[in-house]
């Protein structure tokens, strides 16, 4: 009998082995450990067994019954696996397929320069200050010491609406209007927004554009301040390699006056197309608050000095991106307006 | 302003410096040089030659066989210029020479016959043809007679030049002169100017014997100089003097007229030279012309005169339009043998508006609208005597007559050196900032620890404190400036609320999907009042350019629709772009329009657009709706804001909505009109502006969270068949009122149309949450609560329960 049973379980095993599929598993399982299997059929005739070998054969046909089950179970596990790893294989996708769209718009160029700028001066402790695009010729003109007839209105041929209102030719009214009305108290402003002036459309001119200024009042502000300052805003705008220098210059709103070089951010200083070989790429214009603006907005100009600059967006814009005609700007070419999405650090 | 370097080394020596380099000191203490011009660059091999006999060739009518001594030999060259002839000195640009635009000269033949070279025009030679004398304008260059046939042309020419393109700002007239630019340069290189020495031997006649002077006009003239010359010969000026002028930009005329211009350049003072014959009364007298007057200007442009415009007269009529341009009948021509030369103080007002109205702007009146030297107006008038006497052999009467009230005072400025270094953030000795103003040949002297300052006439840009202080650090150097930043209170800066929402809405648009654009805020009549949310007086500009941007817009979406036209004429199908921007309505008490912050968007095409996966949706009414329910989320709106159907001029009557916050309209939103899109050449486009200011002027309520549910929910199904014409929103207005405070949401899954319903009607099916935050619901409770909101829905609509 012991030999029967040996001969079983290889048998049993064998046939396990075999099994291709679940279904053939199980009628392997049905044909051995069935109730109607050789292994039931052994246990019900151990009644014909002396008396004491029915333990001993018991233990036998259990082992044998329990290593056919184990050795079921484990192959049930791998048929199943193969079954899931079948089913996968033909679930496969092309994973080189274009994803599902993300439909995401974004800023406008001058608006990413805009903001850049205005959260550097924000983060040095500067106020945001708005005014109207439509100016008082007192605002844009002669608060900022440009009297009427002043031949420096020339520099600007402007908009008029009527002779005593304009389209503002600069930010700087902006300037004016905040000093009206902060009456004396210390000032640390930038004002972004839209121009105007009588130009006619190409490259390089528009009638419209975009000026950001800012405006610094305080007890005791030196021009070595107005360094500093854009010294800094050179750094964080272009770089930190980035060198400045200042050049003399003429605003009938400053004195002194300065036009502001950076080197060049894309030779270095060694010179290219986009210094024009000199290696300085002009950037800004700026100056000391001429004291007649101070004095014209309540300042005392013994007390308080000050600073302001000013800058292009669009110019700004074209240098950093390359951009060769300034009415791409204003065209708002989807294919245009889509590169400006991503970010450059 | 041109700066020959090689006549500025007549006045001060810039001891051999690079011209490139000398330009680069002048560019960083304060005039920016915009070009260097070298104008004998890419220039060989051109000499002086003598015709030393010219025939016509015999195969060509227009080509002259000329035999040129080039000074070692003579060789043949065939000339085309119908001006060259046997005797002359000519420029020659022999075998190997090069010249302007790359162009070789060879030994050639012509037609059979051997040419050696060429014979030259000054254009040939790259000079501006507007800058050569007429007579050579169209022909070869004629050298005096003491050209040396062999010598190197270009010095002779004076070509051997570099020239500084200077770009002055409107203060620095001064260096609009030779001279005032010598100042400058001299206080750079610390060098110091030498001043023309003008001598002469002056007739025993006086001026004043034959010419009367009688001003009018003070205020606009306060100082006339008139001399007298006599006896002299109008010829060609010498070459020194002509070269001078072309390096200039200034064409040569004859000596008289070259040299009333040389002492404009020299001096920056301009003169008139008279015909003293043709004036013939012995008298000038400066008035305002009469209203109407009439006078033929040197360019032989008949011009009626206003009262007040200030001209010279010689007692009857006009002769000249005082400081912008002569008259035609006292021009100096070949036969003058009398000369008068004119030297004045035009105020700078009056000059600066007469050359306006006449459209007249001459190296004259530019110098005159800036304001003359006082101190040089009499000394620029002995100036051109001298020149006459020398180099037109005339004889100068003694003395002048003479006009004169002007101030020539200079400004005295007080200043301390502690002031220049205070607001310089510097610390520059007393001593040097002395040595400084000496080197600008500015007076100076230090007393009491004070500097006392007298700054020249010629300086009219130095009036008070800070501009000396630029004077100072200019020449100091700026680089010697250090950096800080400013003491003082440190305040945190930002965004106002309105900056920052505005910030937020922008980002919202963009995170939707949409392109910010910007455009113009200029617009034409027709469309300046198109889409306009209310209506206002538009705001209109006296001179447009054109009548496309004579208006300031009302609406951002004329604009915006001309973007996405723009974009679509292009092949891109799909445009999706926003705006955020001014529109400009009526007048307010200042006398400015009210500006309005908008935001405007436009879409159009595909919304969804996954083409492999056959994914495609078109762009409708509920994308843009959906759009700006997300943006009022995102300003914490939602509860305040409602849609209510609309019709608006362009746009679609059956598909637009007003956008009401509490109750009044914000904005607008819906389908372009067909018209209006066929108009536009676009397909189906929807748009949306609103009212941006009245958004943001709206503050969202602080932000609690609510307790995350702890209870379950129920959510119950109605399918209803109402009429077509019953809108949405007011069955949920009746379920949310019905369904109370249990019912928490109710949203719509399905709107049916077809024919399963009965016509007229359809099927819209809603979706019902009931919640209580502190328990769980019971059944009970729910099917009470819910067959009150479908008796409410039966009683108030007719709504029947889809079978
Ligand atoms: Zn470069």
């Amino acid at each position: 009998m012991e030999q029967q049973l040996e001969q079983l379980k290889q048998e049993a095993l064998q046939k396990i082995e075999a099994a291709a599929s679940v279904k053939e598993l199980n009628d392997v399982r049905v044909a051995y450990l069935g109730k109607k299997g050789p292994i039931t059929d052994l246990l019900k005739g151990m009644g014909k067994l002396p008396a004491d070998e029915r333990p001993k054969m018991g233990a036998l046909v259990n082992v044998v019954r329990e290593t056919v089950t184990t050795s079921l179970e484990e192959k049930m596990e791998l048929l199943e696996q193969q079954a899931v790893n079948e089913k996968l294989e033909k679930e496969t996708i092309d994973i080189s397929l274009p994803g599902r769209p993300v439909k995401l718009g974004n800023h406008h160029p001058l608006t990413r320069v805009v903001e850049e700028i205005e959260d550097f001066f924000i983060s040095m402790g500067y106020e945001v200050a708005e005014g109207p695009e439509v100016e008082q010729d007192y605002y844009n003109f002669e608060a900022l010491n440009l009297p009427k007839g002043h031949p420096a209105r020339d520099m600007q041929d402007s908009f008029y609406i009527t002779e005593d209102v304009l389209l503002r030719t600069h930010t700087s009214p902006v300037q004016a209007r905040t000093m009206a009305s902060k009456k004396g108290e210390p000032i640390k402003i930038i004002c972004p927004g839209k121009v105007y002036r009588r130009d006619s459309d190409d490259a390089t001119h528009s009638h419209q554009f975009t000026q950001i200024e800012g405006l610094v009042v305080g007890e005791d502000i030196r021009m070595s301040d107005l360094k500093g300052t854009l010294a800094l805003f050179a750094k964080k705008m272009f770089g930190e390699e980035r060198e400045i220098r200042l050049r003399p210059s003429f605003f009938p709103f400053t004195e002194p006056s300065v036009e502001m070089d950076i080197s060049c951010f894309k030779c270095g200083g060694s010179g290219c197309n986009v210094c024009k070989k000199t290696g300085w790429i002009e950037i800004l214009g700026a100056g000391m608050v001429h004291p007649n603006v101070l004095k014209m907005a309540g300042y005392d100009p013994e007390v308080f000095t000050g600073f302001a600059f000013g800058m292009g967006p669009e110019r700004i814009a074209m240098l950093k991106y390359g951009v060769e005609d300034i009415r791409h700007f204003f065209t708002n070419d989807m294919r245009f307006l889509s590169q400006f999405n991503r970010t450059e650090v | 302003m041109y700066v020959s370097t090689k006549w500025l080394e007549n006045y001060v020596d810039t001891k051999g410096i690079a011209p490139a380099d000398l330009a680069e000191k002048i560019t960083r203490a304060g005039i920016e040089v915009d070009t260097i011009i070298d104008r004998s660059e890419g220039l060989t091999n051109i000499v002086v030659g003598h015709v030393e006999s010219c025939e016509k060739h015999p195969e060509a009518d227009k080509l002259n066989i000329c035999q040129v001594n080039i000074g070692e030999e003579t060789v043949q060259i065939i000339c085309g210029a119908p001006n060259v002839a046997a005797g002359q000195n000519i420029i020659a640009a022999l075998p190997g020479a090069k010249l302007p635009g790359g162009i070789k000269i060879k030994k050639a033949k012509l037609r059979g016959e051997v040419s050696n070279g060429m014979i030259c025009s000054l254009q040939e030679l790259g000079v501006e043809g507007k800058t050569v004398a007429k007579a050579y304008a169209e022909g070869i260059y004629v050298l005096p007679a003491d050209a040396k046939p062999g010598t190197d042309a270009l010095s002779f020419l004076g070509l051997d030049d570099v020239i500084l393109e200077f770009d002055l700002t409107p203060n620095r007239s001064d260096a609009l002169s030779m001279l005032g630019v010598a100042y400058e340069v001299g206080a750079i290189l610390s060098e110091d100017v030498k001043l023309p020495k003008i001598e002469y031997t002056a007739s025993n006649e006086k001026a004043e014997d034959v010419l009367t002077l009688k001003v009018e006009a003070k205020e606009d003239n306060p100082m006339y100089v008139a001399k007298v010359v006599k006896n002299l010969k109008v010829a060609e000026s010498p070459l020194w003097l002509q070269n001078y002028l072309m390096a200039a930009g200034v064409r040569p005329h004859n000596n008289v007229v070259d040299i009333t211009n040389f002492v404009l350049l020299e001096y920056g003072q301009p003169l008139h030279a008279f015909d003293y014959d043709r004036l013939a009364t012995k008298e000038i007298v400066v008035r305002h012309a009469v209203e109407g007057e009439k006078m033929t200007t040197l360019d032989d442009v008949e011009r009626t005169l206003h009262a007040d415009q200030l001209v010279i007269t010689n007692g009857k009529e006009p002769v000249a339009l005082a400081g912008v341009m002569g008259g035609a009948n006292s021009e100096v021509h070949d036969g003058t043998t009398t000369v008068v030369i004119e030297s004045a103080y035009f105020a700078p007002a009056s000059v600066r508006k007469t050359s306006k109205d006449v459209g007249l702007r001459s190296d004259a009146s530019t110098r005159f609208e800036k304001g003359v030297d006082p101190n040089r107006v009499a000394e620029a008038a002995e100036r051109a005597a001298q020149l006459m006497a020398e180099l037109a052999g005339g004889e100068v009467l003694a003395g002048s007559v003479q006009f004169d009230e002007l101030d020539k005072e200079s400004v005295r400025i007080l200043l301390s050196p502690d002031y220049v270094n205070q607001r310089l953030g510097m610390k520059i000795p007393m001593d040097e900032m002395v040595s400084i103003l000496g080197r600008l040949q500015i007076p100076v002297e230090a007393a009491n620890g004070q500097l006392v300052v007298d700054a020249p006439t010629r300086r009219q840009d130095l009036r008070i404190r800070e501009d000396l202080i630029e004077e100072i650090a200019r020449l100091y150097g700026y680089d010697e400036i250090p950096m800080t930043l400013p003491i003082g209170e440190s305040v945190p800066g930002g965004l106002n609320s309105f900056q920052e929402k505005r910030r937020l809405v922008r980002r919202f648009m963009e995170s939707a999907g949409l392109y910010q654009a910007i455009t113009y805020s200029l617009t034409s009549r027709a469309e300046s009042q198109s889409f306009a949310l209310e209506t206002a007086p538009v705001t209109e500009l006296l001179m447009p350019m054109s009548e496309d941007r004579s208006i300031l817009r009302q609406s951002l979406l004329p604009h915006l629709l001309d973007a996405t036209t723009y974009n679509v004429a292009r092949r891109i199908d799909t445009v999706s772009l926003y705006e955020t921007g001014s529109v400009f309505l009526g007048t307010q008490e200042d006398g400015l329009p009210k500006e309005v912050g908008h935001v405007a968007a436009v879409i159009t095409g595909k919304w969804v657009d996954h083409a492999w996966q056959q994914e495609n949706k078109k762009v409708d009414f509920f994308v843009m709706k959906g759009i700006v329910e997300g943006l009022m989320d995102t300003l914490g709106l939602t509860d305040k804001v409602t849609y209510a159907k609309a019709t608006h001029d362009g746009l679609h009557p059956g598909r637009t909505a007003d956008i009401l916050l509490d109750g009044a309209v914000v904005g607008v939103l819906g389908q372009l009109h067909p018209t209006e899109q066929k108009k536009h050449d676009l397909k189906e486009t929807y748009v949306m502006e609103m009212n941006l200011a009245m958004l943001l002027a709206e503050s969202a309520e602080a932000l609690v969270y609510a307790q995350v549910p702890r209870y379950p929910s129920m959510s119950r199904d109605i399918a209803l068949v109402v009429s077509k014409d019953e809108a949405a929103g007011s069955l949920m207005d009746i379920i949310q009122e019905a369904g109370g405070k249990l019912l928490k949401d109710v949203a719509v899954f399905d709107l049916y149309e077809g024919d399963k319903v009965e016509e007229g009607t359809k099927s819209l099916a809603f979706s019902l949450t009931y919640f209580d935050p502190e328990r769980t619901l019971t059944d009970e409770e729910v099917v009470t609560r819910h067959d009150k909101v479908l008796a409410a829905l039966k009683e108030k609509s007719g709504a029947v329960l889809r079978g």
